[in-house]
């Protein structure tokens, strides 16, 4: 208490005004300044948006594309084909850029559907093609004429558009660095922000600090004090008095006890919950290098996850599809041992026994087809960005409220939907907002519980 | 209709308010429970302040320890993935049940690669549209730890090739030296097995097929040969008869093929607003069975008099017919002249059966039919059917071969005559001779036990075979898992034991349709297109109608049946007789081991976990015996020189002078859940005319022995408090005359506050309770699901109770937990019997249990609208959903169970222990052997100690529908979401669905007339158990009407 009323005596003096004003004066410097960059940096984003657009409009009415069929090629392409082929450049496969061209589609609907075939056939091409590609047969897709027209169709379309690479380069030629200033804006800046605003802080301080003891010490020599400013000036400060008063100690124990409390209940609530559990795993897998690097489809190695409540934990076969001819880690000379790891599980055919990361209880039913195939969720949502981790880890806590916190929020995936059109229409009958999981009952016990 | 009203009883200590009875009559728990008592001292063992200060400090570490510790758990999928197997959907594969003669076409449901539940193949037309509790509780006996592992000789283990190398070296030397070699068997279903079979005959001449049946019929096959010269049993097409007379016949329970005489049984008596007619069912009969249960018309007879009635019966119709009668002692019993009369009026349209093995009763029978016409119609030789081939005189001559060392070796092909035989002891005796004793089985047995060599057999969910159960009729069986032990197939052995190097069954079977099946059809061009598609369908019919039209008539000697009837039987006999019979559940006894069937209480007793001497009153007025709940006494059996101990129970229904007992346990060797359960019965059988019948009616004697015991009964306790309005019922007549009037309609008194404001909806100070209610009730949306059950079509056969036990992961508490009135059933099946009035003297009581009349109700969980369970759950841990359901949650609930005082059909089930993983109930095999686990449904959590659980209208099944159409984007469809108890029901009697839905089966039963949001029921049957404390239950049961005269 003592030590509030000294300040409070000492600012009763002129200088203060001051020292804030100038302090406010730097404030919105400060801010007028961050201000711009934030203007400038959003406004370069416009304009290569609006570039970007451009380009892309002008590139659509050139061709006579169809949409349509380029959106679910691109679908086939992504679920079926980018797990060995790109388009603009060679993978596991060749790539297919311009590959509507150099061959009729009749071979390549024969080529796609049975390349043995085509091969054992004496077809020159195919022969070469097979030998160029160390002799790896391509997996047999059994497409129908509409979806095989979907997947070229889309070929065509990136064909047309180019590499990827080369499109960023050009967009971002003149004006890279100032995108990359402008993505990153929001956060060092306001943690530049911030750091200034605490030494600005820390220096007031100080300069309190001395400015009461200047001003303690000009009033000490200054003999015509009156009995009660000689009170307050004089007074000292006994630790070991204030340490025993009661007010301190009513406070202490109050602050401990609250603390030690919340630590328990944090504690209890943390029970079972394994956020951030991060296991060692039998093989040294990626997600970074298939998922990120590679963009395999989630899907391609989670098979049940558009019909299974399990999203399924890939079996050997499955990696061997690749891994019958990738034997090495991109720029390695040698066979990996990771890989050889499969080749192991393969030969002594024993299966690979995976860490679970994510564990729900028994208590709960989860099912992937739900949320992935129906919900329309995407992975991410709740695994994380698992395409940049190298190892798994599991990102949300996977509690109770989690799972409620999102079905209060999340819009339900009802377009096309036939199984929803009659629940719209009576949600919209008495009510203005979308349709989320709660409205149906998503927060029930018996949805998850059983 | 006030004055009609019958008074219900569940068991003769409500009728007679014995004070134990009502003592305990408002409790759910008997307050005396011995909770130190026998194995679960340990585990109620009183606990301190000391102990829960200790168990405070353990669950703090625990709950630290579980916060630190890493959840390390493995996830190990597929080396390679089976194409068909994703994890977390389930596969179903056609198959077919069978146990000997016992068949069902099934489908089997797997979830990664493991069986865990029969569903029934609705494409068969041989066993109706659902399964039974035997078949339903097969999918356990697969996970059964006591089946055989390994091949043995004289108990020790061995390799197949040692064990192959000694058989066939001993049948050759037996066959070389011109020995006598028998295959002994029950009825064999599968023409490819008999085809192996043949084949060993051909390769060891001497070789002998000796089929038997542990429940024979062989005495009808013998009765139609003499009567038709075919030594078969004919196709009875019940649902064509409009009377039906039975003697004996447990047809709708055990008789021959109970499942589809039950469907098409019922199917006549199956009643809605536009059909009006059903079919009268007379039973005569010794004990009551369910089809005496079921019976308009029941009539207790001695098994004395059984000939003289069914022949009293011929004289009858013959005066009618102008024939001749046949020269019979008089006999007079009730109905038995109005059971002729129906007869005659619907001549061609009716159907006289018997259950006794007697050839001459059923020759009179044969006449019987034969005069009404029935012969060609409603019973068709020229299907015969397969169910029972046993022929008891080659089963006899074999046993005096085996005797007189005449045979040399014997193979038991799935069979066990030692226990199931009633010479099981001659041939235990005679085995001991035998040079090669070769047992092909999957458990150990008692025969087995007397086999040097034992050679383990598939369980039939590991097997490949097929079977023609009916004339033109086949069906496949195939393996949904691979063998789980070092186990053989029975023909393969057979096959390799012939010489053959390495025999494919499989092949075999295909051979045998490609030869004889194939050619029948012109469908399929190519044979492995028609394999698979009959494998798919699980069935295959051969179109019989091209068969020539032959008549057949009747041409049996009836005076010489009719003489040899007159000495065998007596109209008045006094002593003691003894009519024995199969159960439900345990059948045989060939899965006793299965711990969900011994827990399966008898629909009519409503014991469980034993067998017992079912009594009369006035035998229990004599012997002195009273009885409530379990409680009872210890009695002596005399048969013959046959001294037997066993409790007595007090049967409503059961004839005066007979007392009846249950074959099928007994069992030494079946493994620990069967072991040393009651009594074994078959030796108790007595012959008459050289085969095998299942009664004696004389040298029996009955003495009570003073000794009190427990006998486990699933009811009688869980009252309703003497509530009305739980079982509804009608005569025929009256709910055809006014429909509208024949079911009573509670009405409670309004207050004057209510006479105000619904003034036009109240009579004389009186309003529905529907039109009122304290609730703003719910409203649904999306679904709203909802049951009905026609208790017209309900038999009790309680397969839905084994179905639901299969599907929800329910435990098996044993018999001590049963009687502590701690059963887990979801659906139970509630008997009730009813007279005109309560009884107080020994004399009105021995009048009211003489011959009741009983209703059957399943009952399990209401998921009412207004549910009082709700209400008073202090964490919320049951509560409503938007689509009507009830819903339990289980790791909310902290065991208060003011639910389940709360619940006015006392549904609820609380877990007083730890049901898995716990060594005090070994019974429960289901959840404490990794073997057992197995079985449990993935879909659905086991239960721990200390929460409450009850029906949850099968939620997994509901939610997976809802997901699939989801996935293909569309509602769902009526149909595709059945809970497992209506799925399983043989006669359709529950029937499940939305209301939402116009469409649905259940809103055109219940005639649901839709008002917007409300959903109205215009069906006049239509009920709800305890409508007055309007609860407003999502399950509606449709009144029973008998086929009865109004003052019969």
């Amino acid at each position: 208490m003592k030590i509030f009323h000294i300040t409070f005596v000492a600012l009763r003096n002129e200088p203060k005004a001051k020292l804030l004003k100038k302090d406010i004066s730097m404030i919105t410097n400060l801010n007028l300044r961050s201000c711009i960059l934030a203007f400038t940096s959003i406004f370069f984003i416009l304009i290569n948006t609006y570039l970007y657009a451009q380009e892309a409009a002008s590139e659509s009415s050139e061709s006579e594309l169809n949409t349509e069929l380029v959106t679910a090629g691109e679908t086939l392409f992504k679920n079926n084909c980018q797990v060995c082929h790109e388009v603009h450049e060679q993978k596991i496969g060749p790539a297919l850029a311009d590959v509507h061209n150099r061959r009729p589609v009749e071979w390549i609907k024969s080529f796609v559907t049975n390349s043995q075939k085509v091969i054992q056939s004496g077809d020159e091409y195919a022969a070469n093609l097979y030998n160029e590609f160390n002799k790896t047969l391509m997996t047999p897709f059994d497409f129908s004429d509409e979806e095989l027209n979907a997947v070229i169709e889309y070929i065509k379309s990136e064909t047309i558009k180019g590499p990827p690479e080369k499109e960023v380069a050009i967009v971002t030629e003149g004006t890279g660095q100032e995108t990359a200033q402008g993505n990153a804006i929001s956060t060092t800046t306001v943690t530049v922000f911030l750091v200034i605003l605490l030494l600005v802080l820390v220096l007031i301080l100080v300069v309190l600090f001395i400015l009461v003891s200047v001003l303690t010490k000009y009033l000490k020599e200054k003999s015509q004090l009156s009995k009660e400013d000689q009170d307050i000036v004089f007074q000292t400060f006994d630790i070991g008095q204030f340490v025993r008063s009661p007010a301190f100690i009513w406070v202490m124990t109050f602050v401990f006890t609250a603390i030690v409390l919340k630590t328990v209940i944090d504690g209890l609530f943390n029970v079972g919950v394994h956020q951030g559990f991060a296991p060692t795993q039998p093989i040294a897998f990626s997600h970074k290098v298939h998922a990120g690097d590679f963009l395999i489809d989630c899907n391609y190695c989670h098979t049940g996850v558009r019909e299974s409540r399990n999203a399924n934990i890939p079996s050997v076969n499955i990696c061997m599809n690749c891994h019958s001819s990738i034997v090495k880690i991109t720029g390695a000379t040698e066979l990996s041992t990771e890989i050889q790891k499969i080749y192991d599980a393969k030969l002594n055919n024993t299966p690979i026994e995976w860490v679970r990361v994510h564990n729900l209880p028994d208590l709960a039913y989860f099912n992937h087809a739900q949320h992935f195939e129906v919900g329309g969720i995407q992975c991410q949502t709740c695994h994380g960005l698992i395409e940049e981790m190298e190892v798994v880890i599991q990102q949300e806590n996977l509690t109770m409220g989690w799972c409620i916190d999102c079905h209060k929020t999340t819009e339900i995936n009802t377009k096309g939907n036939g199984y929803y059109d009659k629940l719209v229409e009576l949600h919209l009958e008495t009510s203005k907002n979308p349709m989320v999981v709660e409205d149906i009952g998503g927060l029930e016990c018996s949805k998850c519980h059983y | 209709m006030k004055e009609n009203k019958k008074q219900y009883w569940k068991g003769v200590e409500q009728l007679t308010n014995h004070p134990e009875f009502v003592k305990y009559a408002s409790k759910e728990f008997p307050r005396d429970l011995p909770y130190k008592e026998g194995v679960l001292q340990e585990e109620e063992g009183g606990s301190s302040r000391r102990d829960f200060l200790k168990l405070m400090g353990f669950s703090l570490a625990a709950a630290s320890l579980a916060a630190c510790e890493a959840p390390v758990r493995k996830t190990i999928p597929y080396l390679n993935k089976p194409e068909e197997i994703n994890p977390g959907i389930p596969n179903y594969y056609a198959s077919t049940y069978t146990n000997g003669g016992n068949y069902c076409s099934i489908v089997v449901k797997t979830r990664e690669g493991r069986p865990i539940k029969i569903e029934p193949n609705k494409l068969s037309d041989v066993s109706g549209s659902g399964t039974s509790a035997q078949a339903e509780a097969s999918v356990l006996s697969l996970y059964d730890k006591a089946r055989l592992g390994a091949p043995s000789i004289n108990d020790s283990q061995v390799e197949w090739s040692e064990l192959d190398k000694q058989i066939k070296t001993k049948l050759e030397n037996i066959s070389s030296g011109g020995g006598q070699i028998r295959i002994v068997s029950k009825t064999i279903l599968s023409p490819s097995t008999k085809a192996v079979i043949q084949e060993f005959i051909n390769r060891y001449p001497g070789t002998e097929l000796v089929m038997y049946d542990p429940v024979s019929a062989y005495g009808i096959t013998k009765a139609n040969q003499e009567s038709f010269g075919k030594a078969v049993i004919p196709s009875y097409d019940f649902s064509k008869a409009k009377t039906v007379v039975s003697f004996n016949a447990d047809f709708l329970g055990t008789w021959i093929n109970p499942n589809k005489f039950s469907s098409d049984f019922i199917k006549n008596r199956k009643l809605d607003h536009g059909k009006k007619e059903m079919s009268r069912l007379y039973q005569f009969e010794s004990n009551l069975s369910l089809t005496g249960a079921n019976a308009d018309y029941r009539t207790p007879i001695k098994p004395s008099a059984e000939g003289l009635i069914v022949a009293s019966l011929y004289n009858l119709l013959a005066a009618k017919a102008g024939r001749e009668t046949v020269s019979t002692a008089k006999i007079e019993v009730d109905h038995l002249t109005t059971a002729a009369n129906d007869l005659w009026k619907h001549k061609g349209q009716s159907l006289v059966v018997a259950g006794s093995n007697d050839p001459n009763i059923q020759i009179i029978v044969n006449a019987i039919n034969d005069l009404l016409g029935n012969i060609n119609s409603v019973i068709d030789l020229k299907t015969p059917v397969y169910f029972r081939q046993g022929n008891d005189e080659q089963m006899k001559q074999f046993v005096s071969d085996l005797e007189s060392g005449k045979v040399q070796g014997v193979i038991f092909l799935d069979s066990n005559p030692v226990y199931d035989h009633y010479l099981g002891d001659k041939i235990k005796t005679a085995l001991a001779k035998i040079n090669l004793k070769v047992s092909i089985s999957e458990h150990g047995d008692e025969t087995a036990a007397e086999s040097d060599y034992l050679a383990p057999n598939h369980h039939y969910l590991e097997s490949w075979n097929d079977t023609n159960p009916v004339e033109g009729r086949y069906s496949l069986v195939q393996p949904v898992i691979s063998p789980l032990f070092n186990t053989r197939q029975g023909q393969e052995s057979l096959m390799v034991w012939m010489g053959q190097k390495e025999p494919d069954y499989l092949e075999f079977i295909k051979d045998y349709w490609k030869e004889n099946l194939f050619v029948t059809q012109t469908k399929q061009l190519d044979f492995q297109t028609f394999f698979d598609q009959c494998l798919y369908d699980g069935v295959y019919s051969i179109d019989l109608r091209a068969m020539t039209m032959e008549f057949i008539v009747f041409g049996g000697n009836l005076d010489a049946a009719a003489s040899k009837i007159s000495s065998t039987y007596k109209t008045n006999s006094t002593g003691v007789e003894l009519a024995l019979y199969e159960t439900i559940a345990i059948g045989d006894g060939s899965q006793a081991n299965n711990p969900w069937l011994q827990e399966t209480p008898d629909p009519i007793t409503k014991a469980c976990w034993d067998n017992y001497l079912t009594i009369s009153q006035t035998m229990a007025n004599e012997l002195a015996i009273e009885m409530y709940e379990g409680e009872t006494y210890q009695v002596q059996l005399k048969v013959g020189d046959q001294l037997l101990e066993l409790p007595a129970i007090i049967q409503p229904g059961q004839a005066r002078g007979t007392i009846g007992l249950a074959i099928g346990y007994g069992r030494t060797k079946a493994g620990r859940v069967a072991n040393s359960i009651g009594v074994n019965a078959y030796p108790l059988l007595s012959e008459v005319a050289g085969v095998p019948v299942y009664s004696r009616i004389e040298d029996v004697s009955v003495s009570s022995s003073n000794k009190s015991v427990k006998v486990a009964h699933t009811q009688t306790h869980q009252t309703y408090m003497n509530r009305d309005f739980v079982v509804q019922e009608t005569t025929l007549d009256t709910y055809k005359n006014h429909p509208e009037h024949a079911f009573h309609r509670p009405k409670i008194a309004a207050s004057n506050a209510l006479e105000k404001k619904l003034g036009d909806e109240i009579i004389d100070g009186k309003l529905e309770p529907r039109k009122i209610s304290l609730w703003s009730g719910h409203s649904y949306n999306n679904h709203h699901w909802t049951m009905a059950i026609d208790l017209n079509s309900c038999t009790g056969c309680s397969a839905c109770s084994v179905a639901c036990q299969a599907e929800n992961n329910v435990p098996v508490v044993g018999k001590e937990e049963v009687l502590n009135r701690r059963e887990m059933t979801w659906i139970r099946i509630d008997r009730y019997y009813s007279s005109e009035k309560t009884a107080t003297t020994n004399a009105e009581l021995e009048k009211a249990a003489e011959n009741p009349e009983v209703v059957f109700q399943p009952m399990m969980c209401q998921h009412c609208n207004n549910a009082p369970c709700e209400t008073v759950c202090p964490v919320a841990a049951t509560t409503h959903s938007t689509e009507g359901l009830n819903q339990m949650v289980y790791n909310r609930c902290i065991g208060t169970r003011y639910c389940a005082n709360n619940c006015p059909y006392k549904v609820r089930r609380f877990n007083w222990f730890k049901y898995h993983d716990n060594t005090s109930f070994p019974d429960n095999s289901s959840m404490n052997n990794d073997l057992g686990k197995m079985v449990l449904n993935p879909d659905v959590t086991v239960r721990s100690r200390g929460v409450m659980e009850k029906c949850s209208f099968c939620v997994q099944r509901i939610q997976y529908s809802k997901l699939e159409a989801k996935k293909k984007g569309r509602r769902v469809i009526d149909g595709e979401v059945t809970v497992a108890c209506a799925s399983a029901c043989p006669t359709d009697a529950i029937t499940f669905g939305d209301i939402r839905d116009p469409e649905s089966k259940v809103s055109k039963l219940l005639q649901v007339k839709d008002k917007g949001d409300k959903q109205e029921i215009h069906e006049h049957r239509a009920y709800n158990v305890l409508e007055d404390i309007n609860v407003r239950p999502n399950v509606w049961y449709l009144a029973k009407v008998r086929n009865k005269e109004e003052n019969a």
